[in-house]
């Protein structure tokens, strides 16, 4: 029980360090989330603009999900590359600190700033565009997130192995990885109009999935067993890309120790 | 406000100040037959940072390590950090196995760098409580002992809440001292901690080491290229050169050999270029022996 304190409270540094970031950069998280706003509408507009109610909600829950999803895998994806910049990572690294309970409290964080932000942008939305979410399965779309969020956070850590292996190219790496993601997973238009071996990318992005059922839910009011089909594949890799993340930083972990990678860099 | 270290600090002062004439007890730190080799060119043989050293350090001793740039300081504190593998050798804290014992050792350790590194946005407190979490302290006690240390080290609890990128440089280093203390580390690596300050800051950080020689039982690991540094605050100096360690003694020891033995005038600094082949202007002129990203 101790043990489980103790690590809860390592795990939580994390969360109230990464909170204290975001409110020590308001001022871009607020450039930020105009930014993500201004995107949304923008996007959004193209379905109102061809009077298709039903295509401007599918951009609406595509540009607001989408937003959620990437917000998630960058914030994890991206906890090396803080620390390497800001030269902590070796302090970090050496605390007596499990990297499970590391990656657990970065990705804790990311999934409650993610959905602070999408909560923002989804309010706008619903208002700037008067859309009726009374038919919709809010209920639905919150488990998909929720099982969404448990996929992508392994694909995150896969990806935050990169900046530990190098810095920068690691950095650009991630920032490519999530834009095939924005492009394979169906955000603003259906996976069916990608060519065939883009769809079979596509099948191994949990965006794919998430999207598919909260347009479901949201759009067509898709109870949870009409959405079941979307639900396995998600469950599978949540199942498969968590212990893969975490072995895979593991293994990092001890080639930067080895060649000398965790030192400062920038 | 007068704070003494032993205040500062959660474990009783003990009596072994200095040196102990006879261990008791596992080493602070056992280095044994430690190497470490860089591939920095797949083309060319690696490069060997630290080669075959061996060093036993007793509780409540403070080991100076000095050493050209290049020459494996940093390297060394990096092994003994756990922040590199060796390729050979064995690396004991307080009798654990830096390998086997990982988490054990690392309760045990803390360490301070040349480069005060922090999330620089954050204010000093916000770093000291994600640190005092990291090692599983209470935050209210860790915030009290932290104001603390602080205060000793001359900074105000008021510059507490403060970004730390609003800081001189020598604050934001009493600031990474004060992160290491707050962990009652038993063993303190502390790699040229001084390096960069100004006299005044400086003379505050080597008061502050003294006072937890004088005070406490930490056993601390000084790597500077301050040599008086080095003779005011340590009771044995090893001279590292090319990774290998080449002299290893008190420094009054020290000097009294070059005299002897090379008719050298008896200074820490003729021992320095003795050891190292080398003078200390050569010394400031090259870059470390680690390869970068």
């Amino acid at each position: 029980m101790i043990a489980i304190t103790r690590e809860a409270r390592a795990s939580y540094a994390f969360v109230e360090r990464n909170f204290n970031l975001t409110k020590r950069y308001w001022g871009w998280e607020v450039a930020f989330l105009v930014y993500a706003v201004a995107g949304a509408l923008s996007v959004s507009l193209i379905g109102q603009s061809v009077g298709d109610r039903r295509l401007l909600m599918s951009l609406v829950v595509g540009a607001v999900f989408w937003n959620y999803l990437s917000v998630v895998f960058q914030s994890i994806g991206d906890t090396i590359t803080w620390e390497r910049w800001e030269g902590t990572l070796e302090y970090t690294m050496m605390a007596p600190v499990r990297r499970s309970v590391q990656l657990l409290g970065s990705a804790l964080y990311a999934v409650v700033y993610g959905l602070v932000h999408t909560t923002v942008l989804l309010i706008v939305l619903a208002l700037f565009f008067s859309l009726d979410l009374g038919h919709a399965n809010l209920g639905a779309a919150a488990i998909f997130m929720v099982v969404g969020s448990a996929s992508l956070i392994g694909i995150g850590m896969l990806a935050a192995i990169l900046p530990m292996m190098s810095v920068e190219r690691g950095s650009q790496m991630v920032f490519v990885l999530q834009s095939c993601l924005l492009l394979v997973s169906g955000v603003y238009y259906s996976t069916e109009i990608l060519p065939s071996w883009m769809q079979l990318i596509s099948r191994i992005s949990p965006a794919t999935y998430v999207l598919d059922a909260i347009r479901k839910a949201l759009i067509d009011g898709a109870s949870a067993d009409q959405l079941l089909p979307d639900l396995w594949p998600l469950l599978a890799m949540a199942f498969v890309f968590i212990p893969l993340g975490m072995w895979g930083f593991g293994r990092a972990e001890h080639y930067a120790k080895r060649t000398g990678k965790l030192k400062r860099v920038g | 406000m007068s704070i003494s270290v032993q205040e500062l600090t959660q474990t009783p002062a003990a009596s072994q100040s200095i040196v102990q004439s006879v261990p008791v007890g596992p080493a602070a730190l056992l280095v044994d037959h430690a190497t470490k080799r860089f591939k920095v060119d797949r083309r060319k043989p690696p490069v060997v940072a630290v080669d075959d050293v061996s060093i036993r350090i007793e509780r409540g001793e403070i080991y100076g390590l000095l050493g050209a740039n290049g020459s494996g300081k940093s390297t060394f504190i990096r092994l003994v950090s756990g922040l590199l593998t060796l390729d050979a050798g064995r690396v004991e804290v307080f009798g654990h196995d830096l390998v086997r014992e990982e988490m054990a050792v690392k309760r045990l350790i803390n360490r301070v760098s040349v480069d005060a590194a922090f999330f620089k946005k954050l204010s000093p407190a916000e770093n000291l409580s994600f640190a005092a979490r990291l090692y599983g302290l209470d935050t209210r006690e860790a915030h009290r002992k932290a104001v603390a240390i602080m205060a000793r080290l001359g900074i105000g609890e008021k510059r507490m809440s403060r970004p730390v990128e609003q800081m001189s440089r020598g604050m934001q280093q009493k600031v990474a001292i004060a992160r290491a203390i707050l962990t009652s580390p038993m063993l303190l690596l502390l790699d040229e901690p001084t390096t960069g300050l100004d006299p005044r800051s400086k003379l505050d950080v080597q008061a502050f080491v003294e006072e937890l020689r004088a005070d406490h039982d930490t056993t601390i690991v000084l790597t500077t290229h301050d040599l008086a540094e080095a003779e005011r605050l340590c009771g044995r100096i090893g001279i590292l050169a090319g990774g290998r360690l080449t002299a290893e003694e008190t420094p009054e020891c020290l000097k009294s050999r070059v005299a002897f033995e090379y008719g050298l005038p008896p200074t820490l600094e003729s021992a320095f270029m003795q050891y190292t082949g080398r003078s200390l202007d050569d010394d400031i002129e090259e870059g470390e022996a680690e390869p970068a990203d």
